[in-house]
């Protein structure tokens, strides 16, 4: 009877968490459901032509748009993914290939590690004092090398991972019709792990394209159109900050935009370089 | 010309070996020069307040006397929160993945949770204030003090005391939970998908249900890594910036109730960087993310350190 009793109280604690681990799960799934709408309904609500073409406008006059920020947001992106890449690739390609069992790799394997875990205004502040203090203003490429910073551990790390993954019976057969390391690493390795690589890179992208801590001390933000590097540029994700935390209703309308434009922008690479892994793997 | 081209190549190879180490070591370089300029550029207040800088609660920009208890008590509080909300859900999550759904649900389910890391965070600052902030303020909020009675609850009370705002450290702390819960979720699923199934298969035949599986085998099985992935997830919560900037209220002061504002360092940073005319007001905000980076850092290191452990106890596989 007893026994009975008992097996019956265990099957009902399991049954509990058979449920409270359903419904955890919703909760997830509800709160993404919840952000993506959100984002969508007053997005969509702040498109127009203006929105992609014109100049912001000072509160309470119609019809200002973010082209600037647009423009400064992919120009930044791009010059960070030219540093940040290359730098990342080839310390990927030492971790794999050369100093897979030294003790130096070792050493800059732990620091990647540890550096993808610092916050990124840490970063943002750094590059504040290496670029921005000593020229005395902010600039575009300052804030391109924060984002680069950032990206470099991610695509380090990925580039490693992948490298592994090919099989050493490929690096041998290259070394063996007499190809020197750096041209079976190029042309053979890169090849073989080509679409582990760009999925490395797309999600370093997508994440620094979100990016607006390092922004803030860097790049900063501006009104106008660039005129060049060296100068505050205008980005999505500062300004999304900026009108936020204005009382102005025309300018919240225009971050909700600019919103679910970066919100939209990194989804969608996100899943773009998640299909072509998934192509990978089958 | 044949033997300058293979002398090119010889030398090529070097210079390629080279190059990679080069870009190796700059990442070696970026991590200490972290620690030299921040260092460097909060000379003035580390001068001025020494390390009483800490514990000093006054943070007055027109009488130039700055310290960081506020900011490191709202880091530690909002990362808390997040952490007591985050990790017992990324349990019962993962084992929602691993062991009961079926493949199919598991894999859809999985990939919406791994979006809600893809999602950046000033889209959850966006959302927290405008939308979700309100929502505590209409609906949990009022719920928590009256209709479960936590305002007049004895010991627990006072956190749960003051005007329901919306905006405060319990926002801060459910946003953060969500921010740092995939990152978790991910871990664990990873440690539960390694367990061997034979140890489980024999608990199962045993006559265990899967919640006994899952608490007393697979659980303790995969501990270090459950570990290892809290301080991931702890790393994470502390230096999140611009989703905490939007909802903690920014308020240089420590109240016990958990809707009160407050602030964290991070939110600190954002917020007064700009405004920061005076050397020492900005020596003394660089002095907070030196702080910063070294809480980050520790924490970091220590789950480095475990991970790389586990690793050589476990073998391959994590």
């Amino acid at each position: 009877m007893k026994k009975a009793s008992n097996t019956r109280r265990r099957e009902l604690t399991d049954l509990t968490m058979r449920v409270v681990s359903g419904t955890a799960s919703l909760i997830g799934i509800f709160f993404l459901v919840w952000i993506l709408w959100t984002v969508g309904k007053n997005g969509i609500a702040a498109f127009n032509y203006d929105f992609f073409t014109a100049l912001p406008t000072p509160p309470g006059i119609e019809g200002g748009g973010l082209a600037n920020a647009i423009v400064g947001t992919l120009l930044i992106t791009i010059l960070a993914a030219l540093i940040g890449v290359p730098l990342g690739l080839f310390t990927g390609v030492y971790l794999a290939e050369f100093g897979r069992n030294t003790r130096f790799g070792g050493m800059v394997r732990f620091t990647i590690n540890i550096t993808m875990g610092i916050p990124s205004i840490i970063v943002g502040l750094f590059v504040y004092t290496l670029l921005v203090l000593p020229f005395k203003h902010f600039s575009a490429y300052a804030g391109a090398v924060s984002l680069a910073i950032i990206m470099l551990p991610v695509i380090a790390r990925t580039t490693e991972d992948m490298l592994n993954l090919v099989p050493n019976s490929l690096r041998e057969s290259a070394l063996a019709i007499g190809m020197p390391r750096w041209r079976a690493i190029v042309s053979i390795l890169f090849r073989a792990a080509r679409s582990g690589l760009l999925t490395g890179i797309l999600l370093a992208v997508a994440r620094v394209s979100g990016e607006t801590a390092p922004l803030l001390f860097t790049a900063m933000n501006s009104p106008y159109w660039m005129r060049g590097l060296a100068e505050p540029t205008a980005n999505l994700t500062v300004t999304i900050f900026n009108y936020a935390m204005s009382p102005f209703d025309d300018w919240k309308t225009l971050a909700w935009g600019a919103s679910l434009l970066i919100m939209a922008t990194v989804l969608g690479v996100n899943l773009l370089a998640r299909t072509l892994l998934r192509e990978k793997t089958k | 010309m044949s033997r300058f081209g293979d002398y090119l190549s010889e030398h090529f190879e070097t210079l390629f070996r080279w190059f990679t180490i080069l870009c190796a070591a700059t990442v070696l370089i970026i991590m200490a020069a972290m620690f030299v300029n921040l260092a460097w550029n909060a000379r003035l207040a580390i001068g001025e307040f020494g390390i009483g800088f800490l514990w000093s609660e006054e943070w007055d920009p027109a009488l130039n006397q700055y310290g960081a208890f506020s900011s490191i008590y709202g880091t530690l509080v909002s990362t808390a929160i997040a952490m007591v909300i985050a990790v017992p859900m990324s349990v019962v999550i993962a084992l929602f993945l691993v062991e009961l759904a079926h493949p199919t649900v598991s894999k859809v389910v999985g990939g919406a949770i791994e979006l809600l890391a893809a999602i950046p965070s000033i889209i959850y600052g966006m959302w927290g204030l405008f939308v979700f902030a309100p929502f505590m303020a209409e609906t949990v909020q009022p719920f928590l003090q009256e209709t479960l009675g936590l305002e007049k609850a004895p010991l627990i009370g006072r956190f749960f005391s003051g005007a329901p705002m919306g905006i405060g450290m319990l926002t801060a702390g459910i946003i953060l939970a969500l921010m740092v819960l995939p990152f978790i979720t991910a871990v664990m699923r990873d440690v539960f998908a390694m367990v061997p199934p034979v140890v489980k298969e024999s608990a199962y035949g045993m006559g265990s249900t899967t919640w006994e599986v899952t608490h007393k085998v697979t659980l303790r099985y995969g501990i270090q890594g459950v570990i290892g992935a809290c301080f991931l997830g702890l790393g994470r919560a502390l230096g999140e910036t611009m989703a905490v900037t939007f909802v903690i209220g920014n308020a240089h002061h420590i109240s016990a109730s958990l809707f009160d504002a407050g602030n964290s360092i991070a939110s600190t940073l954002a917020n007064e960087f700009a405004e920061a005319s005076e050397p020492i007001y900005l020596h003394s905000l660089i002095y907070l993310g030196l702080v910063l980076l070294v809480m980050t850092f520790l924490i970091q290191f220590a789950a480095q350190w475990w991970v790389r452990r586990l690793k050589k106890s476990m073998g391959a596989g994590l």
